[in-house]
């Protein structure tokens, strides 16, 4: 794995408007609204490896995953591919760019268009960015089915005509047809039975290893996280708090957020591990609490918690955002 | 003694315009008092199907083709519907795994809470408000007095879940059937859910079945786990025996499938293709095709629970094949 890197996030900032319609608000007299899906958030990802990020429903992880491939435009802050700064005031730039990124869904069954054969829908980036003309595109579209165990004859058919993981597998074909380098999967499995995940997580793996490909995994699973990753950012309400080493994170959490997301974690193993009682539920992101959002479900709450939001301090393996942490730090090197 | 829950060779069938599908086939476990059976498998293998059977609410054309169920030494499958919803929420709660579609959301959590109290239980109103907030107060609803007034939207995701376990356990009932009930949930929050519904049952001495594809959340609850594979039953025993050294080819497989938090595999097992369609179903053994062990007789008939060592049963003819050599 070469260290160079291929996606850098800087100070990522997406505020959505919830505002009530102008007349309500000029007649309650109310302030416009609005919530704050990411703040801050910056992250590098390497050539070649597997970067996950990981939280709980409403953390922000898809929020920010449609910005990377840009879905969505930030509200603040920069995001750099290979070298270059994402404009998304200018067309002709993010179309160039835009080739060598896509992103894989979670919903197979939304994804794609229900009317369209699939050979048409794993042909249309290769028309989209002129890659290939005339029969060499049913031919790619062939090597590309054969390339995620599918036949070339499934070229003819619609999705109705595949299962759930079926489905998935035309997703990734399509993803793989402009020849991209990297991949954005958002929860690629969480719609599928444990035994088709099995099936396309290996695939992802096999093909990352034929291609050199690059990942940005988001999941809420830990388990998948770990099985996938080389590093992992944990989100908690819009904000990383942490980013390590997969192994790192999972023997020695820093944050106590990733602490209390790995003791909820089922134990198949039996081990007869107690999982620690975790309190309270992720606070409406409309509304987060002063200082670290954590605060009122950390087990480890100091008064700063309340008042200062914490700076990330680098860790052994990258960096956690905690006072306690820090605090923690700071005795140990007296 | 008896079990509580006794279902004896249930089949239910779907009546198509092509041909009748059976969706559960000749599917027979118990369920002991104070027990927590795990129900497990993958979508469409009849998890939800066999739990919707054993209280009565198989949606139609589904219906009931064969097989007795039996609760605590009396029949309950061909029970008229008024006594039938006599025994619904009384002697047997349900969880869903939808907190929002299983409460109504126009009125009151304390609405609810009194009106399945009193349909099942001759107290008076004022009791059953008592009671009601007793039972928030215990599912862990802080400020249950005060919040009992509120209505469903008022409750997160988590809350809610606590108020439909509140509300399945208000009658007391011997079994509860928990459908998926932390699915829709966040992990931390799963957890803490999985913890109530243990422990008020427990308490209380209700039997659980808990269906879930979930293998975690049934290896920290069951005390015995079954494994459903198109319809079929495939293997049932002890919660450990199962997860740590799965008798079945297919509950092997599917152990060895999930990822886990402890071991770095480069790949996990798979296994290849996928569950038959209803209308598909191979001869023989339903796992055959798919089955890394597979043998002639496995294509031709279908093996029967047998039973091995430990309480468990497992239909495969390699077991099967093993008891005769050894007789």
């Amino acid at each position: 794995m070469s260290g160079d890197v291929l996606l850098r996030v800087e100070g990522l900032t997406r505020r959505f408007d919830i505002s009530k319609p102008w007349l309500n608000r000029v007649v309650e007299r109310a302030q416009k609204q609005y919530l704050t899906a990411n703040a801050d958030v910056s992250f590098e990802i390497r050539r070649g490896e597997t970067f996950a990020l990981v939280g709980e429903s409403g953390s922000g992880k898809s929020t920010i995953a449609k910005m990377i491939v840009g879905l969505l435009e930030p509200s603040a802050g920069r995001i750099h591919f290979d070298g270059h700064e994402m404009d998304f005031a200018s067309g002709a730039e993010m179309r160039k760019l835009r080739r060598r990124f896509q992103m894989i869904f979670q919903d197979p069954f939304a994804s794609l268009n229900p009317r369209w054969r699939v050979g048409d829908i794993i042909a249309e980036p290769i028309h989209t960015f002129g890659l290939l003309k005339g029969a060499e595109v049913t031919r790619e579209v062939g090597r590309l089915l054969d390339l995620v165990g599918l036949s070339s004859a499934d070229a003819g058919k619609f999705p109705h005509e595949f299962s759930g993981g079926q489905r998935q597998r035309i997703a990734i074909a399509r993803a793989l047809s402009s020849k991209p380098e990297f991949i954005v999967c958002d929860e690629p499995t969480s719609a599928l039975d444990v035994s088709v995940q099995a099936q396309i997580l290996n695939l992802m793996r096999d093909l990352q290893d034929e291609f050199g490909l690059t990942y940005l995994l988001i999941s809420h699973d830990l388990s998948v996280v770990r099985h996938m990753s080389n590093r992992i950012g944990v989100l908690y309400l819009g904000r990383l708090v942490e980013v390590a080493e997969a192994r790192a994170l999972f023997t020695d959490p820093q944050h106590p957020y990733t602490r209390m997301l790995l003791d909820a974690v089922p134990d198949l193993a039996l081990s007869g591990r107690r999982r620690r009682p975790v309190t309270g539920e992720i606070p409406n992101p409309i509304d987060p609490p002063p200082g670290c959002a954590f605060h009122p479900r950390c087990p480890l709450v100091m008064d700063v918690c309340r008042q200062t939001l914490p700076q990330p301090r680098a860790t052994a393996s990258g960096h956690a955002s905690c006072h306690a942490v820090a605090a923690q730090d700071a005795l140990s090197v007296d | 003694m008896t079990p509580l829950l006794s279902v004896r060779d249930l089949i239910v069938e779907f009546p198509t315009r092509r041909g009748t599908l059976r969706a559960l086939d000749r599917v027979s476990f118990d369920i002991a008092e104070g027990e927590v059976l795990g129900m497990v498998g993958e979508s469409g293998a009849g998890k939800s199907l066999t739990g919707a059977a054993i209280i009565g609410l198989l949606e139609p054309p589904g219906r009931i083709a064969g097989g007795e169920i039996w609760l605590r030494g009396a029949r309950i499958d061909n029970l008229p519907r008024e006594k039938m919803r006599r025994i619904r929420g009384r002697r047997i709660g349900m969880v869903f795994q939808d907190p929002l579609t299983s409460l109504n959301p126009l009125y009151t959590v304390a609405q609810q809470l009194i009106e399945t109290i009193r349909t099942h239980m001759d107290v008076s109103e004022r009791e059953a408000r008592a009671r009601a907030v007793g039972l928030l107060d215990r599912v862990g609803i802080p400020a249950a007095a005060r919040r009992i007034d509120d209505y469903p939207h008022h409750f997160s995701g988590g809350m809610r879940q606590r108020v439909v376990i509140a509300l399945a356990l208000a009658a007391e009932p011997e079994l509860v059937i928990a459908d998926e009930p932390t699915t829709a949930l966040d992990v931390s929050v799963q957890a803490q859910i999985i913890d109530v519904l243990k422990e008020i049952c427990a308490e209380r001495g209700a039997s659980v079945m808990l269906i879930t594809h979930d293998m975690g959340v049934i290896a920290e609850t069951a005390d015995r786990v079954a494994v459903l594979y198109a319809g079929r039953l495939a293997e049932i025993g002890p919660v450990r025996d199962v997860i740590q050294a799965a008798e079945h080819p297919y509950t092997a497989g599917l152990m060895g499938s999930i990822p886990t938090l402890t071991q770095e595999a480069a790949r996990l097992t798979q296994i290849p293709g996928s569950m038959p369609r209803l209308n598909a179903i191979p001869q023989g053994c339903a796992f055959n095709p798919r089955c890394p062990r597979v043998f002639d007789q496995c294509r031709t008939a279908r093996p029967e629970l047998v039973a091995r060592a430990g309480a468990r049963q497992v239909a495969c003819w390699l077991y099967e094949k093993e008891a005769q050599n050894v007789g």
